[in-house]
């Protein structure tokens, strides 16, 4: 999978994340709406891990390994990505 | 605690340089309804907040907001990069190169720069959550405005996905607003009066 369709799938994941997690933070008690939560943070997880080990670091801080080199610096910033 | 994600909450590729739209998207990058007044509103709002849920939701939504304000940074650089001076002085931009050059600024209208009179916070729950709402809805508003000014898809879809957003932020500070007022009639036996300094 190429860096950009591996990163639309991150887009796609993570949005569903960010929403799910809006939504509990109100409804705290939706336990089916919590069992989507973790599969898909089970998903964004596995998706970050492959991008941050096939396309350099997406994450910094002890987040991601920089494998070849300083990485952090060189992989595009996402205003410049095309 | 922050961490960054080299990548934006949902894409921006726009091609083709548009000066009208750089100086329009300002609004947003640091109008008084900008995204970065609301991400600095929430955050700040959250330490004396009376309730979990509400310091969770302001904490979630706050960092959201902070990744809108980074499309709306890419947006407003991909409009201005490459343009010619040419171009600069047509659209009128000239006083903001001056001062700029081609750097994006929080700065709306041309000369209005951020300032922390945009970021509202009064320290009652009540007040600030009901703020937050109206908000939102001006946001919302605002991007309604910029899509109809705009004729160039690749802008017209971030902000498409910007101004469903404000919807849910809305929606969700509602539901802090019923849960606070609900824990505050218990707390106070319904006298309506709060704590000095709580």
């Amino acid at each position: 999978m190429s860096n950009k369709s591996l990163l639309m799938e991150i887009s796609e994941i993570g949005f569903i994340c960010t929403d799910l997690n809006l939504y509990l933070d109100t409804h705290p008690n939706d336990n089916a709406a919590r069992a989507d939560y973790n599969f898909f943070t089970g998903q964004l997880r596995a998706l970050k891990d492959r991008y941050n080990m096939e396309c350099g670091p997406l994450e910094n801080f002890g987040n991601a390994i920089n494998a070849d080199g300083w990485e952090w610096n060189n992989s595009p910033w996402p205003w410049e990505r095309k | 605690m922050w961490i960054y994600e080299k990548r934006l909450i949902y894409p921006v590729d726009i091609k083709k340089p548009n000066l009208y739209m750089a100086t329009l998207l300002n609004a947003q990058y640091g109008g008084e309804n900008s995204e970065l007044s609301a991400g600095v509103t929430y955050l700040n709002q959250r330490y004396y907040m009376p309730d979990d849920t509400v310091k969770a939701t302001l904490t979630d939504i706050g960092t959201e907001e902070l990744a809108h304000w980074e499309m709306l940074g890419s947006m407003i650089r991909q409009c201005i990069k490459g343009a010619s001076l040419a171009q600069i002085k047509q659209a009128g931009l000239s006083e903001w190169y001056v001062s700029h050059r081609c750097a994006t600024f929080p700065s709306s209208q041309g000369s209005v720069n951020w300032t922390a009179d945009f970021a509202s916070c009064t320290g009652d729950p009540v007040a600030d959550l009901m703020n937050n709402m109206a908000a939102e809805q001006k946001a919302r508003a605002t991007y309604e405005n910029l899509i109809n000014l705009s004729d160039d898809p690749d802008v017209i879809d971030p902000l498409e996905f910007l101004r469903k957003r404000e919807i849910v932020h809305f929606q969700r500070f509602g539901e802090c607003l019923d849960i606070v007022q609900r824990k505050m009639r218990n707390m106070d036996n319904g006298n309506g009066v709060s704590q000095p300094c709580s």
